[in-house]
């Protein structure tokens, strides 16, 4: 047995001949809180659908918890938890009616109203999905994915739509179920949710890992900080990696305040963006009919 | 962690699981219960009181009882057939099969849950229609063991036949909002010319000869010979209930649906796949 929750290496899927994912490999060792990121038709999608056991693939090895996920059996369904990037849709079961009926597939589920209350619906719980808010929907799709008490959860782009407060308690949320030691994999579109919630961050651009690192070591491939100010009517700026001298050549030549003085530090997304950067209008071409959808629902939402 | 020995949930309680849920969606669903369930009697009522005929072909069966047993057995292929075929469509188009492919629920409980809850729907409603029937229409109630004998293998096996299809064409159908205005012409055909809407005997030759091709009419004749009294027998196309007929198409039917049904079926909407 490894300790690795989920292993891929060199895994290819095409559509119509244009490969959406092209030799990804990638370890995630047990416990851990991974975030994949990367663009729309990045292949992001696609490879947490291969994951999960909804798509085949053209090559390479996938092993998720010990088996390939095209062979998932129902032993292997107990143990994975599956949050999927559409919202669940009309139903005539109400929240509490649904998640009962879903905890009757586990053998060791968790309890529906502890469930209900962890994620915030105990108020309403007699509603059915068309009655609840978007984000209160996306609440009850997690709650139905965590049910059963998996060591494995995906969770495809959780917080889409998510007001300030209700993704800071999603946040928690998650950051409880990783205490209890499930590994998590999580898409997002969010930087802050994956600096935030990760261990790791991978990011995805046309179908290949392009970066693999925690939050801390991806900030740390900035080049340097950006200080700005304003002289002689004009904005200046200067990119540096001592900002700090360049403060005090600038404090030098001014006697009295320094205009619009500003030292920024690369964010996250700096480095997200100058890493996609190159690659993006490759990916755009690359897109899979599945992720036309997802924009498409997106934009109504 | 819990210390409670573990066991994994039996198929017989995911299956009665499911079986509960799936009734209470057919009947919390207004449009399933007015437009599958109760339409049956609701033409039943109606094409009864229209057309009056008292004495078909000096048999001295009322229209009113013809159309009895053709209710049932187009009840029959809207609860198994039409129902089913929009419903599993619609779940597929917003991922509710993927969804449910996503849990432990073994795929049979979920097909046995489906076939139960048209089952119990079916009985239900045959049971009302022969209500009807026996206070609207004086139809009489088979008292011989045959008779029912022959009601339980034509209600089974034309039950059969349009679940199995049910399933086949949810898969052909690639768009779940559209399915219903896609069957619903196809079922009012089979309607009219399955002798349901009108004695059989009564269309053009040609419609008969197309109708013969669909279970609908066989299934519809196989209930006639159950409900209708013996007499009506000679007042059909053939001169006869034709049974063996009745059996060897509604059989051939359910095989085909089933295979298409087995080669076609996806928990996936086909551009997820």
């Amino acid at each position: 047995m490894t300790d690795a929750a989920i292993q891929v290496q060199g895994l290819v899927k095409a559509y119509h001949g244009v490969r959406a994912v092209d030799g990804l490999d990638l370890t995630i060792p047990r416990g851990e809180v991974f975030a994949l990121l990367g663009p729309n038709g990045a292949g992001k999608s696609t490879t947490v659908e291969i994951l999960e056991g909804f798509r085949g693939r053209d090559a390479g090895e996938v092993s998720v918890l010990g088996i390939d996920p095209v062979m998932a059996t129902r032993s292997w369904r107990e143990r994975v938890g599956i949050m999927l990037q559409s919202t669940s849709p009309r139903s005539f079961l109400n929240a509490r009616e649904a998640l009962t009926h879903a905890s009757r597939l586990y053998s060791n589920p968790r309890d529906v109203e502890e469930m209900l209350d962890a994620v915030g619906l105990t108020d309403k719980a007699e509603e059915k999905p068309q009655e609840l808010s978007g984000g209160q929907r996306r609440r009850l799709d997690v709650a139905l994915a965590l049910i059963g008490r998996p060591e494995l959860v995906f969770l495809d782009e959780p917080t889409t739509g998510f007001d300030p407060e209700a993704r800071r308690q999603f946040w928690r949320l998650v950051e409880s179920i990783a205490a209890d030691g499930t590994t998590v994999l999580l898409t997002t579109h969010y930087l802050d949710e994956a600096d935030h919630l990760a261990d790791r961050i991978g990011i995805i651009s046309s179908g290949r890992l392009v970066a693999l690192d925690t939050p801390e070591g991806l900030r740390r491939r900035a080049a340097g900080a950006r200080v700005s100010w304003r002289e002689d009517g004009e904005l200046r700026t200067q990119v540096t990696p001592t900002p700090t001298a360049v403060l005090r050549e600038l404090l030098e030549r001014h006697s009295g305040e320094v205009e619009h003085l500003e030292v920024v530090h690369p964010s996250l997304e700096d480095v997200y963006l100058d890493l996609i950067g190159d690659t993006t209008a490759e990916a755009d071409a690359a897109t899979p009919p599945h992720d036309t959808h997802v924009a498409d629902e997106e934009g109504v939402a | 962690m819990s210390t409670v020995p573990v066991t994994a949930p039996s198929w017989w309680s995911m299956t009665a699981d499911r079986t509960v849920v799936e009734l209470k969606e057919f009947l919390r669903s207004r449009e399933q219960m007015i437009f599958i369930f109760f339409f049956p009697m609701i033409f039943l009522g109606l094409f009864g009181a229209i057309f009056n005929t008292d004495d078909l072909y000096g048999t001295g069966v009322s229209f009113g009882q013809y159309f009895v047993a053709g209710m049932i057995a187009s009840g029959m292929l809207n609860t198994g057939f039409q129902s089913l075929a929009i419903s599993i469509s619609i779940d597929r188009s917003e991922d509710v099969l993927k969804r449910i492919h996503a849990t432990p629920l073994p795929p049979t409980a979920y097909f046995v849950g489906k076939i139960l809850q048209v089952l119990v729907v079916s009985v239900v409603q045959v049971a009302l229609l022969l209500a009807m029937g026996a206070l609207l229409f004086d139809v009489a109630l088979p008292t011989n063991v045959s008779t029912w004998v022959t009601f339980t293998w034509v209600f089974v096996l034309g039950l059969a036949t349009s679940v199995a299809w049910g399933i086949a064409t949810s898969s052909l159908l690639r768009n779940g909002k559209a399915a219903s205005a896609v069957l619903t012409p196809i079922v009012l055909v089979l309607q009219f010319t399955s002798g349901v809407f009108f004695v059989f005997t009564e269309l053009p030759t040609w419609l008969q000869r197309f109708a013969e091709v669909f279970p609908l009419k066989w299934l519809a004749q196989g209930m006639r010979s159950v409900f209708l009294p013996e007499q009506f027998e000679a007042a059909e196309a053939s001169g006869s209930w034709q049974l063996p007929m009745v059996a060897i198409m509604l059989a051939v039917w359910l095989i085909a649906g089933l295979l298409i049904s087995a080669k076609t079926f996806r928990w996936l909407r086909v551009e997820d796949r």
